[in-house]
């Protein structure tokens, strides 16, 4: 709240008698809290990051060299909104959802049933796609939210290999074949602006969620729901309420990945949906819903690069993974923000 | 007092594995009590407070509220009723500030019930519960981060969270303990508002001096079961009182 000082830990070794000394800038205790914000400068403070950010995805597209880049964009879009959805509902909510496979399986067959069987044009069958895709992930998670931590986080990552599983056994949706074309957005600069609008819906409109009052008693699940509870309200209904919210940002991925590729089958339900968003989210830094946005937008260009090299890019998530949860465990987004507010200098002890 | 029969318990029973928690217990709570709850460490009392609460399902017994059987029902529909609860380990929301702990309690479907719409503000109206608590709300302590308050705050935060929900009786596992006696003297005048303001209360205390001045009525627990029951001079008095309570250890904790 004040400009508290904190001593760096570890680091670098301090010389003799001096120590360094972590500040926030006079801004931000302006800027935050119980102060009115009154001055170009203090706006601009503020306002500057998420212009940025705005800004930064807005002109995005128009940079990118070719088209396979363009595409490259697309696919990592979709990974950003699992990457928010997982910080969401891990951060948020308190569930963490190893299962976001699920969320594009379950959300790309619906939209694309709608594309390919009845015809319906791809706007609706990716909005229907989202919504009742979420709706049908929580219907099917109910019963599993009761859960605590690792159980439901085992449980969500077993679900799209369940899922697959059903549909080669059974031969069902196009089994192992897959169903195409499924007519799809056709048009690279839709493809590319559609998903940063979304993006940036996500991003700025769950940040507005978990501050409001609907998104505090979400966080006060996470924190202690014996307390939720003793308030009268529902734990469950509440969690369901969450992960509804969530699943929006994963099915949408789904659907948008069917009308991207013209193409329904059951690699919607591939692994690399899990684990890479997670992967993305510790790097950009958890809790940020931004920062794994970030983390996909690098994560994904990344990996692409290294597709030709087959498994390589598993391990490419693994050592992300590993190299910022053992040296910089709060991530890029958090770290950045930090250097932002504050400012370091030597002092004499 | 009032002689409407608020809170009736028969014949509760609540076994862990081979420990019997609660034993046998029956209890008649009237509106507007204050029932003062003692019994040495693992006597039973928050297993009681968990039973009444629907945190714990009774191995056997009867739990009668406002005339509604609760037995096992779940902790929220037993809130929702109007039980409210402190709990002994206080968690608060750590990544809020004090008074958006609040919002929880005030978002609540009895809440909304109750006011008969909206309740406006939910953040001017969880500042003045902090206030009535003792939250000094010009040295601006609502505002502090949950995670910052000192115990005594987390105290009465826990009792604000339960006035939040407006409920009709209030259960305090243990508010007093851990508190200095100039804490304690802060408090003892909250609990007696709010019993002026209509609420029914459970208090389970080890502060006897304070108990007694406050408590209309004393139950004693001892092992699970219920020994003495009674107006707060004739229990003090009671041999097996005495005994069960105050002779093995002198200052109980
Ligand atoms: N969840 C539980 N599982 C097993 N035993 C329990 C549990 N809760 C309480 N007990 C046992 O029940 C007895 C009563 O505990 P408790 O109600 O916490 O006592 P008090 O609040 O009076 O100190 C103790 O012997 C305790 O070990
Ligand atoms: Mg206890």
């Amino acid at each position: 709240m004040t400009g508290a000082t904190e001593a760096t830990a570890g680091a670098s070794p301090a010389p003799e008698g001096r120590r360094k000394e972590r500040l926030d800038r006079g801004l931000k205790v302006r800027t935050e809290g119980l102060y009115a914000v009154n001055s170009y400068r203090e706006i601009t403070y503020l306002v500057g990051p998420r212009l940025l950010l705005i800004l930064g995805l807005a002109v995005l597209p128009l940079l990118l060299p070719n088209l396979y880049w363009q595409r490259v964009l697309c696919v990592a879009g979709a990974y950003a909104l699992l990457a928010i959805s997982f910080d969401f509902l891990a951060n948020y909510v308190g569930l963490v959802c190893v299962g976001g496979a699920f969320m594009t399986g379950v959300g790309g067959f619906t939209a694309g049933i709608f594309t390919y069987y009845l015809h319906v044009p791809w706007p609706i069958s990716i909005l229907l796609g989202t919504v009742l895709g979420a709706a049908l992930v929580t219907l099917i998670w109910l019963p599993s939210l009761p859960l605590r931590g690792i159980y439901f986080a085992i449980l969500t990552f077993m679900f799209p290999f369940l899922a697959r599983g059903v549909i080669l056994a059974l031969g069902i949706l196009g089994g192992t074949e897959g169903l195409g074309p499924v007519a799809g957005m056709d048009n690279i600069w839709i493809e590319n602006y559609l998903v940063i609008v979304v993006l940036l819906v996500a991003v700025f409109g769950l940040r507005r969620l978990v501050g409001e009052d609907a998104g505090i008693v979400l966080r006060g699940v996470k924190d202690n729901d014996m307390a939720v509870q003793a308030s009268g309200i529902s734990v469950t209904r509440t969690k369901a309420k969450g992960l509804f919210i969530g699943s929006l940002a994963g099915c949408f991925a789904g659907a948008y990945i069917v009308h991207l590729y013209n193409f329904m089958g059951t690699s919607l339900f591939a692994t690399d949906y899990s684990i890479l968003p997670i992967a993305a989210a510790v790097m950009g830094g958890s809790g940020t819903l931004a920062g794994p946005m970030l983390g996909a937008l690098i994560l994904t260009p990344l990996s692409e690069l290294l597709r030709g090299f087959g498994q390589l890019r598993v391990v490419l998530y693994a050592l992300v993974l590993v190299g910022f949860i053992l040296f910089k465990p709060e991530g890029l987004l958090n770290w950045l923000t930090r250097k932002y507010h504050q400012f370091e200098k030597w002092t004499k002890v | 007092m009032n002689d409407e029969v608020i809170l009736e318990i028969k014949g509760l029973t609540k076994q862990f594995g081979g420990v019997t928690a609660v034993n046998n217990v029956d209890l008649t709570l009237h509106r507007h009590d204050i029932l003062g709850v003692i019994g040495p460490n693992g006597s039973g009392k928050t297993t009681l407070v968990n039973l009444i609460t629907g945190f714990v399902k009774p191995t056997k017994g009867k739990i009668i509220y406002l005339g509604h059987n609760i037995t096992g029902k779940t902790p929220h529909v037993i809130a929702d009723r109007g039980i409210a609860r402190t709990f002994q380990v206080m968690r608060p929301y750590a990544t809020l500030a004090a008074y958006k702990n609040l919002i929880v309690p005030l978002s609540s479907p009895r809440v909304k019930r109750m006011v008969g719409g909206s309740l406006g503000d939910r953040d001017a109206v969880a500042i003045d519960i902090l206030e009535e608590v003792g939250f000094e709300r010009d040295a601006y302590v609502p505002y502090k981060l949950a995670s910052s308050l000192p115990l005594g705050y987390l105290k009465r935060l826990e009792l604000a969270r339960c006035l939040a929900l407006r409920p009709d009786l209030i259960i305090c596992d243990e508010v007093f303990s851990g508190l200095s006696m100039a804490e304690i003297a802060t408090m003892v005048p909250v609990m007696e508002r709010l019993h002026d303001a209509g609420l029914t209360i459970i208090m389970i205390e080890h502060r006897l001096r304070e108990l007694f001045r406050l408590a209309n009525r004393v139950i004693v627990l001892n092992f699970g079961s219920k020994i003495a029951d009674g107006v707060p001079a004739e229990v003090m008095e009671m041999e097996e009182v005495k005994a069960a309570y105050m002779g093995t250890e002198a200052v109980p904790c």
